[in-house]
């Protein structure tokens, strides 16, 4: 008995640990499960086990051209907030300038904001301005948000960097040009990727903000919400769950190349 | 895995250049152009300004906009009226009270829920430690919209939860969790909860073992080590996972509408949302959004004052 009592003590936050995963990955298990659901409809009780799903994911009514915008806006708002916020980055990091406190604020406070201001706000200066709400719309909302979590994510990338590669860099005569290309660049780039997929992420999946600024042009998250009232179709969990499996896997074999690259150098 | 944890260390990276300024290490050589910075921040800085600021602004001059006599439905002017925020806070008080409530108590499971998870990974799983982060973000893949459906279904009356409840009578034969406030915490709790494992996760890798080790050598039983050395150790990424849930949750609508039932569990969010989209009663939407935001960041300074993290902000 004492010997039970010890393993526990010495496994509780094991124990623990497995039970907050349990807690992670049963609505996830559940969204997986349902896209094989043979439902009609609704998706809600389970129907039998059904594979007609995944071979036509297309099969229901917008499913697959919400799917279509949010990718593109997907797209179209990383590349923008990307750019700007790695510029931005840049700029924080590497120069003194006036107006750094100012700055930073303005980073910082839309992630201090609730998506329902920050939708909300902006709608009301659409709506001021007599601003056709649409895809570009969702796009300039998407960018808005996305730049913060780039900036944040880049800077700390170069904060990171050890000065003397560069200085290294222009000791052997490469000019500033140069040096920026050939090695802050590479040496900031996987930051800007990690920075890039938070960007498409935060798109993909954002629904609160989009709502308020998309007028008719459906995405998928809008699609999900406006079914959950009358049935989601088995479709969107498809979906869903190739995307989950697309994402898992990009991120576990980006860590197995890290790890290689990790031992190649030691 | 990267990106999702950048979210933790870059926050509190952020957060302390704030205040060091002059911190950042860079090969500047005076007399570079003094223009690039500036350059480099214009079209950013542009952005956020036209489309977060300014719509900011628009806001609070909506907020005190009234509807003149006989106008069409969502048409306001500007009447500078102060009292629509006595008028409209104290209309939904208990909404206000609620939301932060909800908020509150979601913060608080969160924690609970992802210390100890975080601590695990940080010191006890050894090897397993990259996979076990990844599976940390893994449900932040699947369209946190289903996640929210799916609460639904394990929720709703005739699941196995509730049906586990009723055989252990902790809930009455006719009892239900969906639709009620727990169903909306739960939710809300869930899905923030990444959020709030990351950054301690961050915080709690930084610490340094043998500073623990000392702690034991020095007679410290292991819950006055984590009193006394690992918890304030961790303690800047408690406090921003705590705002990165508290934030967000106190704005939540989704978990409201979609788990909890329209008049007891009506959130903020809810209100805004409804008054601007569906009764196009733009003051008010306005009120509750200037009050949300002005109120969420005074508890948070207030917070990171209490938490003695001051140097973070």
């Amino acid at each position: 008995m004492s010997k039970m009592r010890r393993w526990l003590g010495r496994n509780a936050i094991r124990i623990y640990a497995v039970i907050a995963f349990a807690y992670l990955f049963v609505p996830v298990a559940y969204t997986l499960a349902f896209s094989f659901n043979d439902s009609g409809k609704s998706n809600i009780a389970w129907r039998g086990f059904t594979l007609d799903k995944w071979k036509n994911p297309c099969g229901a009514p917008d499913v697959c051209p919400a799917l279509g915008n949010s990718l593109k806006i997907g797209v179209l708002a990383t590349l923008i907030a990307t750019v700007l916020g790695t510029m931005i980055a840049f700029a924080l990091a590497r120069h003194r300038f006036r107006g750094r406190t100012a700055t930073n604020l303005t980073i910082f406070l839309p992630m201090a904001t609730p998506e329902v201001v920050l939708g909300a706000s902006l709608l009301a200066l659409f709506l001021n301005l007599k601003i056709n709400l649409g895809f570009n719309t969702i796009v300039i909302a998407h960018v808005m948000f996305c730049i913060s979590f780039v900036v944040v994510t880049v800077k700390a990338r170069i904060a990171g960097l050890d000065p003397r590669l560069e200085q290294a860099a222009m000791d052997l005569y490469a000019d500033e040009f140069q040096t920026f290309r050939r090695i802050t660049l590479p040496l900031v780039a996987p930051g800007i990727a990690a920075g890039a997929l938070l960007a498409f992420s935060l798109s993909f999946d954002d629904f609160i903000i989009t709502n308020f600024n998309s007028g008719s042009v459906n995405t998928f998250p809008k699609f999900i919400w406006v079914s959950s009232l009358r049935g989601i179709p088995a479709q969107a969990n498809v979906i869903a769950s190739a995307m989950f499996f697309l994402a898992l896997i990009a991120v576990l074999v980006g860590q197995a190349v890290t790890a290689g690259r990790k031992k190649q150098k030691a | 895995m990267s990106a999702a944890q950048g979210i933790g260390v870059g926050e509190q990276q952020q957060l302390e250049d704030d205040q060091h300024d002059s911190g950042s290490s860079a090969p500047t050589q005076p007399g570079r152009r003094r223009a690039t910075p500036y350059l480099l921040l214009l079209p950013g800085m542009a952005w956020l300004t036209i489309f977060f600021i300014l719509p900011i602004a628009t806001l609070l001059s909506t907020s005190t906009q009234t509807r003149p006599e006989g106008a069409e439905i969502g048409v306001y002017t500007q009447t500078f009226r102060v009292a629509n925020y006595t008028d409209t806070l104290s209309e939904y008080a208990t909404v206000f009270a609620r939301s932060f409530t909800y908020a509150l108590i979601a913060t608080v499971l969160a924690l609970a829920i992802s210390y100890p998870l975080a601590y695990a990974i940080a010191f006890k799983v050894g090897r397993w430690r990259n996979l076990l982060l990844v599976l940390v973000v893994a449900p932040f893949f699947v369209s946190f919209l289903l996640r929210t459906v799916a609460w639904k279904q394990i929720l709703a009356d005739e699941g196995w939860v509730a049906d586990a409840l009723r055989t252990l009578h902790v809930l009455s034969p006719d009892g239900r969790i969906i639709n009620t406030a727990p169903a909306v915490v739960i939710g809300i709790t869930y899905n923030f909860l990444p959020f709030m494992i990351l950054p301690i996760y961050a915080s709690l890798e930084r610490v340094d073992p043998r500073l623990m080790e000392a702690a034991g050598d020095l007679y410290a039983n292991a819950l006055t080590t984590m009193r006394k050395v690992t918890f304030p150790l961790s303690l800047p990424g408690v406090v921003a996972g705590t705002l990165l849930t508290f934030i967000p949750a106190a704005g939540d609508y989704v978990n409201s509408a979609l788990l909890g039932d329209p008049v007891h569990t009506t959130m903020v969010g809810n209100v805004i949302d409804s008054r601007f989209l569906k009764v196009v009663d733009y003051p008010t939407a306005a009120v509750l959004s200037v009050s949300l935001m002005v109120s969420i960041l005074v508890l948070v300074g207030l917070y990171i004052r209490r938490a003695g993290t001051e140097e973070l902000v």
